[in-house]
């Protein structure tokens, strides 16, 4: 399996992204700056977190007209597996491979803490290896996570089943309390409707070693490098 | 000629920048405001282009990028560069 992580400039989870593929679950990873053409012939792109051209405009905007932009796009239309964590989520959002966007807090703060999330669909190539309900920790570092879309698109990304993550207490529920950033019906993480492009604001990346003190998000990598690879 | 483009959330949309302002603004003794919203301007400069084509491109920019129709509205006004 072999990882493709996109840099920005102002990407800034980049090499956390790099170091889990290439020294966690010891398997083929490049970098592509956004300015290439090529995607080197990767099973997966990753695009990282950070802060894509300073955030600009709004997050991700600016990202979006990327050169490297163009390929994901073909890429992700074609079927290949596209994961956006944090700006990587906007990115993806601003690009029309998710819908919805993601807008300032309502706390108006950056938030930096670690939350709670419930799994709330394992039928994804990112999710196989967790359980429905499963209660994950994972960092949240954003000042813009305020998931937002109109309510026909709520609706049937509630029907679809294409919320992934949502925001929940220690007990599994998802109150407003443990809401960080105001995101509607709780969402975290979103796939879109043919299930290879995910996106989500929670790092996984950053809680893959016990030594960190999260691992939760391992689960999501090894879910990826079990899948069959279809050459896109 | 310039094209003055204002971008804000769309109506029913939290503004928590707003909200902050509209608090601020009470704090100051300013009581009679019962909303404040914040947006963003936009001033695109056309040198060379007639009104029609500065239009066209004020338009095209709008939707393309300088405003996300997911969540914001924008209009424009274009202006000669002495007004």
């Amino acid at each position: 399996m072999k990882f493709g992580v996109v840099v920005f400039p102002g990407a800034n989870c980049d090499h956390d992204a790099y170091h889990v593929v290439k020294h966690v679950l010891s398997e083929s990873v490049v970098y592509l700056w956004h300015k290439e053409h090529d995607l080197q012939e990767v099973d997966v792109v990753i695009l990282p977190g950070g802060f894509s051209y300073g955030d600009y405009l709004r997050s991700g905007a600016i990202a979006r007209f990327s050169p490297i932009m163009h390929e994901v796009n073909k890429f992700a239309k074609d079927g290949g597996l596209v994961l956006g964590i944090c700006n990587g989520f906007q990115v993806l959002t601003e690009a029309d491979l998710l819908p919805g966007a993601l807008i300032p807090n309502t706390s108006t703060r950056f938030e930096c803490k670690t939350v709670a999330l419930r799994v709330e669909n394992t039928d994804t190539p990112y999710t196989e290896k967790y359980a429905v309900n499963d209660i994950l920790r994972m960092p949240i570092a954003h000042g813009e996570g305020r998931y937002h879309a109109d309510q026909a698109t709520l609706d049937l990304l509630e029907e679809n089943e294409q919320v992934i993550f949502r925001y929940v207490n220690t007990k599994g529920e998802p109150t407003t309390e443990a809401n960080p950033n105001g995101s509607l019906n709780n969402i975290a993480g979103i796939c879109n409707d043919q299930r290879n492009v995910l996106g989500m604001m929670p790092h996984p990346e950053r809680a893959c070693e016990p030594v960190l003190g999260l691992s939760d998000g391992l689960s999501l990598f090894q879910s990826l490098v079990n899948q069959q690879v279809v050459k896109v | 000629m310039k094209a003055l483009v204002t971008v804000h959330y769309k109506q029913g949309i939290l503004d928590p920048q707003g909200k902050a302002v509209q608090n601020a603004l009470k704090s100051l003794g300013i009581t009679g405001v019962s909303e404040a919203r914040v947006g963003r301007h936009i001033v695109l400069q056309f040198p060379e282009s007639k009104k029609s084509e500065a239009e066209e491109q004020t338009k095209n920019a709008c939707e393309k990028i300088l405003a996300n129709p997911v969540i914001e509205d924008y209009e424009y006004e274009l202006v000669e560069n002495d007004q």
